[in-house]
């Protein structure tokens, strides 16, 4: 293997949306990392179980299909109770339903415990850009 | 004539099987008492005139033998995630024919090294980390592994990066510490043939050894494997063929005993539907399953427990009143034998619940999302469903006056639909019981062995 840095990748929950997971996967590997995917339907407690293994530097979480408030709460715990307290948790996608104000959004899941929140629309250039900066 | 002698030194039992491989034929089997805490040759020369005396005095060009004898092969396994690296380790450990004390996973305490020198296992195997990813466990545990009171070969099957360390680390204490690919080198993808051939390795050179199995290296060429991974090659040769003889395909193979059930599927076990998506730690294609608590004699109280009075009961036809008093009695007493119609219709019952939990465990199952755009399912583990021959074998099958009846127990459950066990096998029993001889002698003839496991066991 390389001596790359690593970066778990997966959509949490009941959500199956494929694409945007495909998209990730692909920038962030040719960004250099090595992305460790795990696709779609992703229960916290895989998310949790492959950064220990792999020893991720980065949880990249995405939740499309509005229910991401309820699958998100508590995967920093479960972080702190794995033993990886220090890894970075990042989340975006539709992760509400309906029109919210985004900076309520993002004060809510920042207050959860993850590193990075982004609206929906955002490119994976700017997450690169983000993980260039924390992933050091 | 080319005659070969093959030898299982069981538990209990020195089962013998004489072939004659020019013919393809078994000239004959018998048995001796094990007797390996005195002389291992007492107990194969009593089978020996057993069997001389049904075939007449025969030479043979070459004997082979597994064994299961002096407890078997008993190993622990060392991982860091329990559904990850540390299942990697138990299946590994289990495919090379290992009967597995414990597994251990993240961080070994002081607490867990002293229940290590307790359960004195003949190999310890220790993972951890995919190749690159976590390194400080495997370093924390090769230190602790270091500090016991035990010298015991070690195999090391973790992280590449950090692998010379940890050989450095245990070397220090142990005398035999060998290093090898790692069970799990990236996420999920499970790579347990490096390690089986090293644990395998030790048990030839070493394991024999310290248990006395070596006296038999007078008649016995080669002790090859432990009985359980003769029986697992066995099985693979019968579904893959072996040099230019073609095999069956997918199969599965239930071995019962007094203490464990063994369970053996040599399929990939892919999906059988369209529209699943697999999930978890990849399955290995010969896979071997041992379950501790599901056995007719010393587990039958564990058995009981597992499967729920009501369960036996109902399959004999009894009140779970008399399942339940059938079972602590044969508990007591091991040696004890059905009297009635009720008593042999419950041990039946028995066998048969053990075959329908161990296969419940053995297999994949599969998950139901139901989510805002349709349903979607997962598959975890392997889908059995269109497996289409089952093979029983071992002493409690074998020596069965109705094997089919508990076989039953594999069948797919319409109650339970997600449980992907085979739908609609053909039953066939391993009645003279040869299949761990076959997996010997295909070390040397695969494509005999093959044939003759066609005619001898899965003939219609």
């Amino acid at each position: 293997m390389t001596n790359k840095v690593k970066v778990v990748l997966g959509v949490i929950g009941a959500d199956c949306h494929a694409v945007g997971n495909k998209i990730l996967n692909h920038a962030i590997a040719a960004a250099g990392y090595e992305v460790i995917n795990l696709g779609v339907l992703v229960p916290q407690e895989e998310f949790v179980n492959a950064a220990i293994e792999t020893d991720a530097k980065a949880i990249l979480v995405a939740s499309l299909y509005g229910h991401g408030e309820i699958d998100c709460r508590g995967l920093r715990d479960r972080c702190r109770e794995a033993g990886i307290e220090d890894i970075k948790l990042y989340v975006g996608g539709n992760l509400v339903v309906g029109k919210t104000d985004f900076d309520e959004v993002e004060k809510k899941f920042l207050g959860m415990g993850y590193n990075r929140v982004y609206e929906p629309g955002t490119l994976p250039d700017v997450v690169i850009a983000d993980m260039k900066e924390d992933l050091k | 004539m080319n005659n070969i002698l093959l030898i299982d030194f069981g538990s209990t039992y020195t089962k013998i099987t004489a072939v004659d491989v020019d013919q393809e034929k078994v000239l004959g089997t018998a048995r001796g008492i094990t007797t390996v805490e005195t002389d291992i040759m007492d107990g194969l020369n009593q089978a020996l005139t057993a069997l001389f005396a049904k075939t007449g005095r025969l030479e043979f060009g070459k004997v082979l033998g597994c064994s299961s004898a002096a407890g078997g092969l008993k190993m622990i396994a060392v991982g860091l995630v329990p559904e990850m690296t540390a299942e990697a380790a138990k299946r590994a450990a289990l495919g090379a024919g290992a009967k597995v004390l414990k597994v251990f996973s993240h961080e070994l305490s002081e607490y867990e090294i002293e229940e290590i020198e307790e359960l004195k296992p003949d190999i310890i195997l220790l993972a951890g980390g995919t190749d690159g990813g976590n390194q400080k466990v495997i370093m924390h545990n090769a230190k602790m592994l270091a500090g016991l009171n035990l010298d015991v070969p070690v195999v090391v099957a973790g992280n590449k990066s950090v692998t010379p360390k940890v050989v450095k680390i245990l070397s220090e204490k142990h005398t035999e510490v060998r290093p090898t690919e790692n069970v799990m080198p990236k996420l999920d993808e499970l790579n347990i043939e490096p390690a089986r051939i090293v644990i395998r390795d030790i048990f030839l050179k070493r394991i024999t050894e310290a248990k006395g199995l070596n006296r038999a290296n007078k008649m016995v060429d080669r002790l090859v494997m432990p009985t359980p991974a003769a029986v697992l090659k066995a099985s693979e040769l019968l579904s893959q063929g072996g040099d230019g003889e073609p095999g069956l395909g997918d199969l599965m193979v239930m071995d019962i005993g007094g203490a464990t059930t063994d369970v053996y599927s040599i399929a990939k076990g892919d999906p059988t539907v369209g529209g699943v998506s697999l999930k978890g730690l990849s399955e290995p294609f010969g896979k071997r399953t041992v379950e501790g608590d599901l056995g007719m004699r010393y587990s039958a109280g564990a058995l009981l427990k597992a499967a729920g009075a009501e369960m036996i009961a109902s399959y004999a036809g009894s009140s779970p009143e008399e399942a339940a008093a059938y079972t602590a009695k044969v508990e007591a007493d091991i040696d004890y034998l059905p009297q009635t119609d009720i008593e042999a219709n419950i041990e039946i019952a028995m066998g048969k619940a053990c075959v329908r939990l161990s296969t419940d465990r053995h297999v994949g199952h599969l998950e139901t999302y139901f989510t805002p755009f349709g349903t979607s399912y997962v598959q975890t583990g392997k889908d059995l469903t269109k497996v289409a021959i089952v093979i029983g074998t071992g002493g409690v099958i074998v020596n069965h006056n109705k094997p089919e009846e508990i076989l039953k127990g594999i069948v797919f459950d319409e109650t339970n639909p997600q449980t992907l066990k085979p739908r609609q096998p053909d039953f066939f029993i391993d009645k003279d019981y040869i299949m761990a001889s076959m997996g010997l002698l295909g070390e040397e003839y695969p494509a005999t062995a093959v044939r003759m496991m066609k005619k001898y066991i899965v003939n219609k």
